[in-house]
């Protein structure tokens, strides 16, 4: 039977197992729309595109699976590049189709043509334009294959009108055959053995743990081998859940606002295991400065990541879970033996009672009092406390963002999704719903700044409407947070363009949308307008009046070494 | 190893619009330098290949090649520097042959084993063929008799077959 392009798409993406998919209609792919509901695939119309992906970003990262989104040709296009871009600086799989004009017309500046294939391919880890119709089922297949194997990525999918709505035999390949598409999942055994011979022997070791341990499901196989080799563990942005964050051998999160023991234990180190991270310079600082002393092993499934800012002695290219349960293994057989010749975990015991009194400078401390201004820290720690550490917690960027990453203790993969490598404010309110979406019965919540959730609030019109319970907590201090402590740190407090004081009402807001507005203005109602919050089965925006002028600690200034911190 | 040293670099790609600017664009991209390159189609139709000139350190040379086996239409990177090969470039070369130097730059012509393929009045194009070395010489001399333009392909290389 003949198919419409359309119908093969959707077909496609039923076969691929879509759940739901993020999206904003337009003329292009109107057809798309039309054959719909005819499936089972759930749409949520999302009120801005840039929001569509963001959402399907977090879905995907809450879900584990693939994560889709569909716009129209031109603007609907061009607004998703900015999710685009922090999607593959994060590494998510996301599957991206955008319309585009006939392929006839296609370079003729067209209305509503752009050429969202030239301007995603840095964006992208892989995009396509399928000219024929022939060749559509193959792209989709491909297109969720390399979204979803070695180190995931966004796809983009351009498809134009022509093919949406001509018709041919569908036939969806049973595998794919890309000739030059071959990630290396198994590590090598002889890299393997030669990290695992450098931990055992090593005195001062650290695990530094990065996102790439939560996309490939490791978090036990980590948590096994630290505890067994006695190593000490930090994580990146992107790895927080990775490792429990109230263990006993937990260090706290590294890099320019990490805390004072993960810092000083890195610098201090002589072995560093690197394990889906990426060395970004937010957490080297200066590079010639980091890990002066140590050796340095790298796992990590893209061959590009390792030896791109750092030299590295043992480098392991294979998926991280594959690598650590094969290290875990050796550890399991040998490890104990060498314990008794007086190697191994005995010998940790001057380094983590160092670690102990670096852990005894508190640098995560603040202080809260009865009659003061709320502190942001305290709204973190209150909803930490409430929860048990069981919400998904999303955030939008800047100070907000790093009092989540500080302060609420995640110690379950997946539950923390912020923008970690592009940064990018507007990111949390569409990823509560992506991550309510996943789990629709857990409590999700986007720990929020006054700026970033206006660059995204339309999204509270999809939340109302698709029933989706999401709570945000707006950190509220009337300023661009983040940036004003860069003017008041290094500008010396000349705040240019950093003020909200102009600001919307943020509980009429709510209610004009059909959510629910609180407001806590005094320390003693934080926990009386979470709990509130959390009780009410509806979209809750929460307008927390914070300290103005609290900052960041600790804070390590851009370009420097990475103990050279400031702790309040 | 020499810091910095030119590499020549052979790759393999999906014969299909718009993978040549996924490679130029990884290169301005990521800031890594292109000193020449040229492309064209394998005896397998849907395979070309695009023989690049590149420098840096070693490591970013590493990088480079690391970088260019990521791209999804990539199929294959030799970096034939460290290895046997051949390698050939061309350049047409517009030099001023009035009266008085023609003779001179037949001369030249001669002992590199170049053509003139096109003369006019005032100007002689001169066709040559070679390593970069031997191109090198040829403008050296041709230089002080005035060159009014060159044109030059990117080197093109093959790995030598095993006797
Ligand atoms: C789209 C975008 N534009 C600009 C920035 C630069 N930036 C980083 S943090 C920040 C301030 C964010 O303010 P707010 O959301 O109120 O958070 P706060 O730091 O006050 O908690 C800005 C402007 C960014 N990260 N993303
Ligand atoms: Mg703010």
């Amino acid at each position: 039977m003949e198919l419409s392009g359309a119908e093969i798409l959707l077909e496609c993406l039923n076969r691929e197992g879509v759940e739901v998919i993020f999206g904003y209609p337009g003329g292009v792919i109107t057809d798309i729309y039309d054959h719909l509901p005819k499936t089972k695939i759930r749409h949520v119309l999302v009120r801005h595109e840039q929001a569509a992906v963001h959402a399907a970003d977090s879905y995907a990262r809450a879900s584990g699976k693939v994560g889709v989104v569909l716009v129209t040709s031109g603007p609907g296009a061009t607004n998703t590049v900015t999710g685009i871009a922090s999607a593959f600086m994060d590494s998510v799989p996301l599957v991206v189709i955008t319309g585009q004009v006939p392929t006839g017309v296609i370079g003729n500046d067209a209305f509503q043509e752009v050429d969202i294939v030239g301007i995603t391919r840095s964006c992208t880890k892989h995009n396509y334009l399928v000219k024929e119709i022939s060749s559509l089922a193959k792209t989709v297949k491909e297109a969720f294959h390399l979204a979803s194997t070695g180190r995931p990525g966004p796809i983009l999918v351009d498809l134009p009108k022509d093919v949406i709505s001509g018709k041919t035999e569908f036939k969806y390949p049973r595998k794919v055959i890309m000739r030059s598409y071959k990630p290396t999942y198994e590590a090598h055994p002889k890299q393997i053995r030669k990290a695992f011979d450098l931990m055992a022997k090593s005195k001062k070791p650290v695990i530094y743990a990065g996102g790439g341990v939560i996309s490939s499901g490791a978090h036990r196989e980590l948590t096994a081998l630290a505890e067994l080799m006695q190593i000490p563990v930090t994580t990146t942005l992107m790895g927080l859940g990775g490792f429990p964050g109230v263990h006993e051998l937990w260090l706290g999160m590294l890099g320019m606002h990490g805390t004072y023991q993960a810092n000083m234990a890195v610098a201090a180190c002589d072995l560093l295991i690197a394990v889906g991270a990426r060395f970004d310079d937010r957490v080297t600082g200066k590079l010639d400065e980091f890990c002066p002393d140590a050796k340095m092993i790298h796992i990590d499934i893209d061959p590009t990541s390792i030896k791109k800012n750092v030299d590295i002695h043992v480098p392991i290219v294979g998926d991280c879970r594959n690598a650590l349960s094969k290290a875990l293994n050796l550890a399991k057989e040998e490890f104990k033996d060498r314990e008794m010749d007086g190697g191994g975990a005995g010998d940790r015991q001057s380094w983590l009672k160092q670690i102990q009194t670096w852990r005894e400078t508190y640098s995560l401390e603040y202080e809260q009092t009865d009659d003061g201004p709320i502190k942001p820290q305290y709204v973190v720690e209150e909803i930490y406390r409430l929860t048990k550490g069981k919400a998904i917690i999303t955030t939008e960027v800047g100070q907000n963002q790093m009092w989540a990453a500080q302060y609420y203790n995640f110690t379950k993969p997946r539950t923390f999704i912020t923008s970690g490598g592009l940064g990018c404010m507007g990111f949390g309110l569409p990823a509560a719903l992506g991550a309510q979406i996943a789990h629709p019965k857990k409590l999700v919540i986007d720990i929020a700044g006054d700026g970033s959730i206006q660059m995204n609030i339309q999204e509270l019109a999809t939340a109302v409407e698709n029933k989706l319970p999401v709570k945000v907590a707006i950190l509220n201090n009337q300023y661009l947070g983040m940036v004003r402590q860069f003017q008041e740190i290094f500008y010396d407090k000349r705040y240019v363009a950093t003020s909200l004081a102009s600001a919307p009402d943020f509980v009429k807001l709510s209610e004009a949308y059909g959510a629910v507005g609180l407001r806590a203005e005094k320390p003693g109602e934080v926990t009386l307008v979470l709990e509130e919050a959390f009780n009410i089965k509806r979209p809750v925006v929460m307008d927390f009046r914070v300290a103005r002028e609290e900052c960041v600690y600790p804070m390590v200034p851009a370009g420097a070494a990475m103990t050279n911190m400031l702790l309040a | 190893m020499m810091n910095n040293e030119n590499r020549t670099i052979s790759v393999l790609v999906d014969n299909e619009p718009g993978v040549l600017s996924r490679v130029t664009g990884l290169f301005s991209g990521r800031g890594f330098n292109i000193e020449s390159l040229s492309v064209g189609e394998t005896l397998d139709p849907t395979i070309s290949r695009i023989t690049l000139v590149t420098s840096g350190s070693p490591l970013i040379v590493e990088q480079i090649i690391k970088q260019l086996r990521k791209l999804i239409n990539v199929i294959k990177v030799v970096d034939l520097t460290n290895t046997e090969f051949v390698e050939r470039e061309m350049l047409l070369i517009k030099v001023r042959a009035e009266a008085a130097s023609r003779a001179e730059v037949l001369r030249i012509v001669d002992i590199f084993r170049c053509k003139v393929v096109d003369a006019s009045p005032h100007f002689y194009t001169v066709e040559v063929t070679g390593s970069e070395s031997k191109i090198k010489a040829v403008l050296d001399l041709l230089a002080p008799l005035g060159i009014e333009e060159i044109v030059k392909t990117g080197k093109i290389a093959i790995a030598r077959s095993r006797k």
